[in-house]
């Protein structure tokens, strides 16, 4: 069943205009949020609607709200993350671009359970035409009293700014969001303290993505309760998924979270299978970052069950036989893919990206990518597998922010499980040297019953 | 006050210490190795991840161990938190593995580098490092860049610890360098090729854990362990004036200033103490300085022969008594 919340309207022309908007229900939750109820009943609802963070880790939304700090006198922001930098997701541009009014009525609604005057939207720099839509759409709320002083004749009042970001994956993170929103070079900051106590300006944040942000109105005028009805077990609600690569049919989806995985790939409703009629030879399911599974283990868990587009059953089997739903980038791979070269260029990414703070991820993410060059170009060494497996056990969990973690998991899980494709690399120097040489001559993989 | 128990040690804080300050209470082998904390600037630490720990018990009340190691830096103790540090081997191995990122990219240019002799990374490597290196990649480099005519920048030896960064905020007037670029290319900068030059300027040199800021009036001139240092002041309405002088028989090589036994200044001293006075007379000289560390400084060090000196005297005593003389007392080491 394809129940859609968040792209719901998505087919009608010119939605990001205010009137067409409103005419379609827009504005609702704002009116209903500020005139019927109190900001903790917002709250309240997104709590018991089991929202959770759609910007990589899950968060439940109305927790993350709850701990927000409320010193009186002290004002407190809530910043929208719109840096969407994760290799494989492109969802929040997909939303912004189509639907901006229903980020800013996101923003009014939450800022109002909140109770923040000031929010803003930092939204990566590459984005600039998606930055002057929502300036368009920020400036027709201001114009019908949507947005500025006593909103709908309530006193309540809200400023929203969007911040464009300079080019920098790491400020994604959301404390180099703050930093990089502050105006000062994106490093992320040592927590404690988290945001939610010390954010933008020093004072009490909450940063959510813009995904997260969107189903807020949705939550106020369908309520939590209902909301919650959608989905499965604690993955709750609708999930936009970027689909790319080697499918029939990229772009972007709403999902009933709880889909099979197989339904998603092959359906033609969603991906519609893969591209040439080729067979699937691994997913990376929630964004460069998250683990990438073998076709055997994206299909089923490693229990035998069907794997479902839920977090809880991405992640059955923890990183050994399981991966993450994370931002919901879902790629994937055909026999032609490469492993090695898909690593190597992810590698890449996290060492261009790395902001340099902390010794393990500035100097090993670099370490890694020039021993994978090596191996991809056909001059790698038989301990260079084992080299890398200890890089990554020596980056992850021993870093300021997650970005060290990010960089190695997708290296332990490109090994743990196509290890016999790097040996062959490794191996067969002469035949890698072509960079084509996997579309010409797959690497078939020998279907492991029991991966390690 | 927090009790706290590291490496088996109990001891007891106040609540809002960290782990590293609690550590360094105790003393002794069970203090870990820092490259970036500095405890008299405001933020510093958490960077180098050299001072990881790991917690086996959170809290009296939440005995839960921590699931990754922590920067001792920068982790306040709980009431009842269990430490562990060199007791525990996968830590040491965590940290053999930060103390090889840190190599990978150094230049080990130690026998032209005037730090040598007095660099942290080089204690630490000896102290923590492995010997053979796994790394074989040409080592980074950068272009050359002049920050002005008192301090002398080599930017492939810094290892981004931001002790000078913060140095240039919290001492200084206004910061006009500053960490360029991101990663493992991420430098040390002055944006517009400008002089760093202030009064307070000359401090980043002594902060420095390593050689990529050092002395340009003091270049080449000697390595540290021929000169002796000296502890002396004058007046000065800039800063306390209290410094160390570096003699090489009757000349001043160098003016630094004073370190603690953790080899961080306590109280920074102006750029006219450091680079203006090198005459004799500018300065009350007060005695010899010990070398707290362990350091090659301490080992060339005329206040060891004064030790032993004394050690021979007391044994001379003891011959003229009719004791026997205690060999195990003499030791050129303190
Ligand atoms: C390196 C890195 C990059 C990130 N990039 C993004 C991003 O582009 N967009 C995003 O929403 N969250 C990103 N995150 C996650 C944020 O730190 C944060 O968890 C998120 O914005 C919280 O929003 P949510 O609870 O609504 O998911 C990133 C995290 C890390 C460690
Ligand atoms: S883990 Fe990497 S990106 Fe994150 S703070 Fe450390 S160096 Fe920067
Ligand atoms: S120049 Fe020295 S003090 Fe400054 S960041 Fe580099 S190592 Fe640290
Ligand atoms: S000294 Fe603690 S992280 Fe560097």
């Amino acid at each position: 069943m394809a129940r859609k919340i968040l792209l719901v309207n998505d087919h009608i022309e010119g939605l990001a205009n205010i009137d067409v908007y409103r005419r379609n229900g827009g504005y609702a939750a704002v009116e209903k949020a500020l005139k019927t109820m109190t900001p903790d009943a917002v709250t309240e609802e997104v709590k018991k609607s089991g929202l959770r963070g759609r910007g990589g880790a899950g968060f439940p939304a109305g927790m993350k709200w709850s701990f927000l700090a409320k010193p009186p006198g002290v004002p407190r922001y809530l910043v929208c993350n719109a840096d969407e930098s994760e290799p494989g997701t492109f969802k929040d541009r997909y939303l912004m671009e189509r639907n901006p009014h229903s980020l800013i009525e996101g923003m009014i609604v939450s800022s109002f359970a909140l109770g923040a005057r000031t929010s803003y939207i930092y939204i990566r720099g590459e984005y600039y035409y998606v930055l002057q839509i929502l300036e368009k759409a920020i400036a027709e709320a201001y114009e019908v009293g949507l947005l500025g002083k006593n909103i709908m004749g309530t006193d309540f009042s809200l400023d929203l700014y969007v911040q464009p970001g300079g080019g920098a994956y790491i400020c994604g993170e959301e404390t180099g969001l703050i930093e990089s929103l502050e105006g000062k070079r994106g490093n992320p900051r040592i927590k404690p303290p988290f945001p939610a106590v010390v954010g933008v300006w020093g004072c009490p944040t909450v940063v959510n993505n813009v995904e997260t942000i969107a189903a807020v109105p949705h939550i106020v005028n369908m309520t939590g309760d209902e909301y919650a009805k959608i989905g499965i077990g604690r993955s709750t609600g609708t999930k936009l998924i970027s689909a790319s690569g080697h499918i029939n049919k990229p772009g972007v989806y709403e999902i009933e979270l709880g889909l099979p995985v197989e339904e998603f790939i092959y359906s033609d409703a969603y991906c519609g299978g893969i591209s040439e009629g080729r067979s699937l030879k691994a997913v990376v399911a929630g964004g460069s970052s998250v683990p990438v599974l073998p076709a055997e283990l994206i299909l089923k868990t490693a229990a035998g069950e069907p794997r479902l587009m839920s977090y809880e059953s991405l992640s059955d089997g923890g990183f050994a036989t399981g991966t993450m739903l994370g931002s919901g980038g879902f790629i994937v791979y055909s026999e032609t893919a490469c492993m090695v070269r898909n690593l190597w260029n992810f590698s890449r990414f996290y060492h261009h990206e790395s902001c340099g703070q902390c010794s393990p991820c500035r100097e090993g993410t670099g370490w890694m990518e020039k021993i994978l060059h090596n191996i991809e170009s056909g001059h790698g060494k038989v301990t260079d597998l084992d080299l890398l497996v200890d890089i990554c056990k020596k980056i992850e969990g021993n870093t300021i922010c997650p970005l060290g973690d990010a960089a190695a998991w997708p290296v332990a899980s490109h090994i743990r499980h196509f290890r016999e494709e790097f040996e062959y690399h490794i191996n067969n120097p002469e035949k890698v040297k072509d960079p084509r040489h996997c579309e010409k001559q797959p690497f078939v993989r020998k279907a492991q019953s029991n991966p390690a | 006050m927090f009790k706290v128990t590291i490496d088996g040690i109990e001891t007891e804080v106040e609540p809002g210490t960290t782990i590293l300050q609690a550590a360094r209470k105790i003393g002794g082998e069970i203090v870990p190795p820092t490259m970036c904390y500095y405890s008299s600037l405001e933020g510093s630490g958490g960077y180098c991840r050299t001072c990881i720990v790991k917690v086996s018990a959170g809290s009296a009340k939440d005995p839960r161990p921590m699931p990754k190691p922590v920067a001792s830096c920068r982790t306040p103790v709980q009431d009842g938190m269990v430490v562990q540090n060199i007791t525990s081997p996968e830590l040491l191995e965590a940290r053999a593995g930060v103390v090889e990122f840190l190599l990978i990219n150094h230049p080990l240019d130690c026998p032209v580098c005037d730090q040598a002799g007095e660099c942290d990374l080089q204690n630490l490597g000896f102290a923590h490092g492995k010997e053979e290196s796994r790394y074989d990649f040409p080592r980074r480099v950068f272009e050359k860049k002049d920050i002005g005519n008192k301090i002398q920048l080599h930017m492939t030896r810094c290892i981004l610890c931001y002790r000078c960064v913060k140095v240039a905020d919290q001492l200084t007037p206004g910061r006009v360098h500053g960490v360029m670029n991101r990663g493992d290319v991420a430098e040390i900068s002055t944006y517009i090729e400008q002089a760093v030059d202030n009064d307070m300027s000359g401090n980043m040199i002594d902060v420095c854990p390593v050689g990529a800021l050092t002395d340009k009036t003091f270049r080449f001139k000697s390595r540290v362990w021929f000169v002796n240092p000296t502890d002396a002041h004058r007046n000065c309405t800039k800063c306390s004036g209290n410094v160390v002088l570096w003699f090489h028989g009757t000349e001043i090589y160098r003016v630094s200033a004073r370190k603690n036994e953790w080899n961080e200044v306590k109280e920074f001293i102006c750029n006219d103490c450091r680079f203006e006075n090198k005459k004799i007379e500018n300065w009350v000289v007060e005695g010899p300085r010990k070398i707290e560390r362990k350091s090659v400084i301490s080992q060339n060090h005329y206040e060891q022969y004064n030790q032993l000196k004394a050690q021979i005297e007391k044994q001379r005593a003891r011959l003229a008594n009719g004791e026997t003389p205690d060999i195990g007392d003499i030791s050129l080491r303190t």
